[in-house]
């Protein structure tokens, strides 16, 4: 990373440095090492309700950190969950929370992030919140995202994985925008079982 | 007899000359097959077209316009490790001659900046692509639904490009 980009992410600010070298890649290292993935976040939905981690305890969550500005990984990761789980049928959906958290709260409103979803499934849940916040929550599934700024704005590079967690809130299975939905199916079946 | 021979010479080149010149002014046109977009969410801002270009010289795709957006970019996805990186393809995209470039969900896109309403499904978008030497070629853009893959209807369809891969 060359000086000037370093100089222009430096705004980041709770996105300090060793977050930053943590890289996503990291993440599914450090699931294999034992260290938990995920955590209490606090942020917020569509209806300016207040969300945390605490309120989908009892469903399988699958968390995916992207922003709407992002017309490929995003959309195919949120259709790829879209189709598992239109697979597996209506009561495995019940069981699951879909939730897409943004790392552009900046740009994407609560508002922009429910809309955004509900055009995957009505029952996914977008989340936002302060820019802080938001650090929070990516720092407990250690996600990385940072600005890449161009001539006209800007575009967010970001760890591309979506997360599984178990009705309690631990760290079940993870997969990336590029797993296939037999295989996404597959996986929440055998967990859900 | 020599003398002619030698006048022979000397216009065989001005004739060739003469009827390249004509092939010469109308550029080699790019092949653009199968143009698709993906429908988007209310209020999302921006959205992806995908293509895939044949050259019959090394060329450059440089940029688009669209009247459903503000304007056009020609970008990159990359991922290293699980970052996903996108990237404005500020000196455009390499058309090697005769190789087919597929724009293309995990990869190349043409992404509509601003987009002045959402892209239904079914829809058809007129999009104007930019080279560096081929003559620009409209397509006309079909919007496929908002998590497709591909051309197809069913989102979750295979990727193939022929009858042969309907099912």
């Amino acid at each position: 990373m060359d000086r000037r980009r370093l100089l222009l992410l430096a705004p980041a600010g709770l996105l300090g440095a060793g977050l930053l070298g943590a890289g996503g890649w990291m993440a599914l290292h450090r699931e294999e090492e034992g260290v938990p993935i995920g955590g209490p976040f606090r942020l917020r939905a569509a209806d300016g309700r207040e969300v945390t981690d605490a309120d989908f305890r009892g469903r399988w969550m699958l968390v995916y950190f992207g922003y709407t500005h992002c017309p490929d990984a995003c959309p195919t990761a949120l259709q790829d969950i879209a189709n598992a789980l239109d697979s597996l049928g209506p009561e495995a959906k019940r069981k699951a929370a879909v939730l897409f958290i943004t790392v552009d709260p900046e740009r994407d409103t609560p508002a922009v992030m429910q809309d955004y979803v509900s055009a995957f499934d009505p029952g996914f849940t977008g989340l936002s919140g302060t820019p802080e916040q938001v650090a929070a929550a990516a720092k407990a599934y250690r996600v990385y995202y940072a600005k890449h700024p161009k001539a006209d704005g800007y575009d967010m590079d970001h760890s591309s994985i979506i997360y599984v967690m178990d009705p309690r809130g631990r760290f079940a299975a993870n997969f990336t925008h590029e797993t296939a939905p037999d295989a996404i199916a597959a996986k929440l079946r055998a967990l859900m079982a | 007899m020599r003398r002619l021979i030698l006048t022979l010479g000397l216009l065989a080149p001005v004739a060739i000359h003469a009827v390249a010149q004509p092939v010469a002014a109308q550029p080699a046109t790019v092949r653009a097959e199968q143009p698709w977009a993906r429908a988007t969410a209310p209020r999302q801002t921006v959205g992806g077209v995908y293509v895939t270009l044949t050259s019959p010289v090394d060329d450059r795709l440089l940029g688009a316009s669209s009247p459903v957006a503000g304007h056009l970019e020609v970008h990159e996805m990359t991922m290293e490790g699980n970052v996903m990186r996108m990237r404005e393809l500020t000196g455009g995209l390499k058309l090697p001659a005769g190789q087919a470039v597929a724009l293309a969900p995990g990869g190349f896109h043409v992404m509509l900046v601003d987009l002045k309403q959402p892209l239904a499904a079914g829809q058809v978008i007129p999009v104007q692509l930019r080279f560096e030497h081929a003559p620009p070629v409209d397509l006309q853009v079909r919007v496929a639904p908002v998590g497709a893959k591909g051309p197809g209807v069913a989102p979750s369809g295979a990727q193939g490009s022929g009858m042969e891969h309907a099912h």
